[in-house]
């Protein structure tokens, strides 16, 4: 008795001491190229992009190297880094997949100043005009493709905007129509807009203020009045970086909030605004797109991901650049990851502080702050296939998506897009079994659904014979049976009645 | 001599038979219960129509039917991440919370003058599982012949199911302790609150143990450094 009872025990603490072993999965270590699977965890992938060059200033042969550039912008086959320590704008062409610099920007003619004073950021319009956010000249000023002076828009003189601030433009896009939507520092009613002729109009998209419960308690009924003045108001959070795609809409990203709010979906890192300044985004993956699933617990180098810029390419594709650990994330039109890559260091695909991504058709153009330099990423011949399917799939052509997507299949047998697009054409095709089982593989529930309603159709009418034969054998079975204890029952009655007589 | 042995044989043979068929019947008595809960339940504990044998053989199937749900239903209804699942895991879930409230609910009656026993409070709690093995074993079944699209009724079923469960849970034991419907609530809400007490002494138990072994792993650790 004793022993068993020792047993037990000992058994007991192995199994309270085991429960230690099951360590939580950060999300810390991934692979250079990764995804998530149906169950969110990490699945390594093939590299969907590679790099193809770095610009430095070595390799362009500027005079100085880049200090802290923070934008880059890219129209048609020029390229503009916003280089701002040294108040210039390069501008690179890209000609046959090299990179040559065209010319170095510090100066306008026609105007006052005539030079640059921390310029942030820089837009180039179709017509090859150049708008740059002049920040420490408290002013956005525009020029011709030879830079000469074309207008200016300054500090709103409006009662909507704190005359006691100064006006620092921080980045800026401007519409097909010559509007400029300005993000700028201490402004937090969103983002300032001006229409064509530099008038002032007001702003749009403002992040809604969020407080928690506890927090409105205190300020509200428990702290003192002294206490109330030291404390930060509450007000809605600036957003980190501005995009216009094709259609005119805006992408915004955010970095600051609580981490605990982005899988909930509250924090909403990465926003489309559409005209009055609502969010747009479609959201139709599992988890919302916020970079990385998994982090460790907000500090300086782990935390969430830091969405500090993101461009969208022509078919829609969205793609954020991660300052927290230097990592590239593309989403598709329905919110749904393609691919994740990168992380920090000094090589080459790596970034020490990623600070603004666009795009030159399929290829990926990253700016890294602290190193000075302009990562060029081109996509793989597996990342290529991503895109085409995409496209083919958006175009109509299922069964066309459907052939790319088994190739994707061949690369990476953990990409969940890839089965349902394969089990989508199947399906078209009539070949529910197989369908059901890509779909299955992908826990695409409500189409597995669909194929298998069908597939069950298919095996009713394909064996109606049979069931029929046995339904009504068993039908013919009970009345056979039922007339033969009639039967007996009568005859029972009839032996009964006879005894009697 | 012989006689008698035989005799004795014969006697165990149908001591064995007698055995195998009140099993039987307290296993078929569940049906009563089922369907006539109030009368089926003071028969079971009071005029003795049931059996712990029953009662461990529906525990046992109530585990067996969780991990045949866990592993055959289609996976338009549940989400199984199969690869984390530990069978032993699964059952222990059920059968640790389910023996730890019997306990409580015994620890806690036994004070207010409930008149059941441990035993007969594990076996009305036994009867009354029926419900969930009876149903969810079938509804595997229809789960890979119906689609996504008829959840609902899937769902009703087992909404079903887990009702009738409780409601049985419930009865059982006001008719084993021979409660009022409003007391049998109140301790069904008391044998929670037991539960929770039972599980937190468990917790500091062992962590109290894990450190008092820690310490003379640690002190045989320094004599050994410091003696040899």
């Amino acid at each position: 008795m004793m022993r068993r009872m020792l047993a037990l025990l000992v058994v007991a603490v192995t199994l309270f001491t085991a429960g230690a072993a099951f360590a939580a999965d950060d999300g810390f270590t991934t692979t250079y190229t990764y995804n998530y699977d149906y169950w969110t965890d990490i699945r390594e992938s093939p590299d969907a992009y590679r790099v193809q060059t770095v610009l430095s200033a070595s390799s362009l042969g500027l005079d100085k190297a880049m200090n802290k550039p923070q934008s880059l912008f890219v129209r048609d086959n020029d390229v503009y880094i916003c280089d701002t320590g040294n108040n210039r704008i390069i501008q690179v062409r890209c000609e046959n997949k090299t990179y040559q610099l065209v010319r170095v920007i510090d100066r306008i003619t026609g105007c006052e100043p005539a030079t640059f004073a921390s310029p942030q950021d820089v837009f180039v319009d179709e017509e090859g005009n150049i708008y740059v956010c002049d920040t420490n000249n408290n002013r956005i000023v525009m020029m011709d493709r030879d830079l000469n002076f074309l207008k200016v828009f300054t500090k709103p003189l409006d009662a909507t905007f704190d005359q006691s601030l100064s006006f620092l433009p921080n980045k800026l896009v401007v519409d097909v129509s010559g509007r400029v939507f300005c993000l700028a520092t201490n402004v937090n009613k969103g983002l300032v807009k001006y229409e064509a002729d530099t008038t002032f109009t007001g702003y749009i998209g403002a992040n809604k203020v969020r407080y928690s419960f506890y927090d409105y308690i205190w300020k509200r009924f428990l702290s003192t009045k002294e206490q109330r003045a030291q404390q930060e108001s509450f007000v809605p959070t600036e957003y980190a970086n501005i995009y216009m795609d094709s259609e005119g809409f805006i992408y915004a990203t955010n970095t600051v909030f609580s981490e605990y709010d982005l899988l909930s979906d509250v924090a909403q890192p990465i926003r489309r605004l559409n005209g009055i300044g609502n969010d747009i985004l479609i959201k139709n993956d599992r988890y919302p797109p916020i970079g990385d699933l998994y982090w460790k617990s907000e500090s300086q180098d782990h935390g969430p991901s830091k969405l500090v810029d993101i461009t969208v390419l022509d078919n829609d594709i969205y793609i954020a650049i991660d300052r927290t650990r230097g990592r590239i994330f593309g989403y598709d039109s329905q919110g749904i990851m393609l691919w994740a890559f990168g992380t920090t260091g000094n090589f080459d695909g790596a970034f020490v502080s990623a600070a603004a991504i666009d795009h030159m058709g399929f290829d990926l153009l990253a700016l890294d702050l602290l190193e000075g330099c302009v990562t060029v990423f081109t996509p793989t011949y597996y990342g290529q296939l991503i895109y085409s399917a995409n496209e083919a799939y958006s175009r109509g052509d299922y069964d066309g998506a459907a052939d790319l997507w088994r190739e994707v299949l061949k690369l990476n047998a953990n990409y969940n897009m890839a089965f349902i697009g394969v089990a989508r054409s199947l399906l078209r095709q009539g070949e529910y079994a197989e369908a059901m089982s890509y779909f299955k593989m992908a826990h695409d529930r409500e189409n597995y659904g669909k194929a298998f309603r069908l597939y069950r159709k298919e095996w009713v009418e394909e064996n109606i014979t049979w069931i029929m034969v046995v339904v009504i054998a068993v039908v013919v079975l009970a009345l056979i049976r039922s007339a033969h204890n009639k039967m007996k029952a009568e005859v029972a009655a009839y032996e009964r009645d006879r005894i009697k007589k | 001599m012989s006689a008698t042995a035989s005799k004795n044989k014969a006697g165990a043979v149908s001591a064995r038979k007698q055995w195998w068929q009140h099993y039987l019947e307290t296993l078929r008595y569940v049906f009563h219960v089922l369907f006539h809960p109030f009368d089926g339940f003071w028969d079971l504990v009071h005029e003795k129509r049931g059996s712990m044998a029953a009662a461990h053989t529906f525990v046992a199937l109530f585990l067996i039917t969780r991990v045949v749900k866990l592993m055959f239903t289609n996976f338009q209804f549940i989400t199984v991440p199969l690869q984390y699942i530990n069978i032993f895991e699964q059952c222990a879930s059920l059968l640790v919370p389910f023996l730890i409230l019997c306990v409580a609910n015994w620890g806690m009656t036994t004070l207010f003058d409930g008149k059941g026993r441990f035993k007969d409070i594990y076996m009305a709690m036994a009867y009354a599982l029926t419900p969930y093995v009876l149903i969810q074993l079938p509804l595997v079944l229809l789960s890979n012949i119906i689609t996504y699209e008829e959840a609902s009724f899937y769902l009703v079923l087992m909404n079903i199911s887990v009702i009738w469960a409780l409601f049985l849970v419930f009865v059982g034991l006001m008719q084993v302790h021979d409660y009022s419907p409003g007391k049998t609530l109140i301790f069904l809400f008391v044998t929670v609150l037991g539960a929770l007490v039972i599980i937190f002494l468990i917790l500091v138990f062992f962590s109290l143990l894990s450190d008092a072994l820690g310490y003379f792993v640690s002190m045989y650790k320094e004599i050994s450094f410091r003696l040899f």
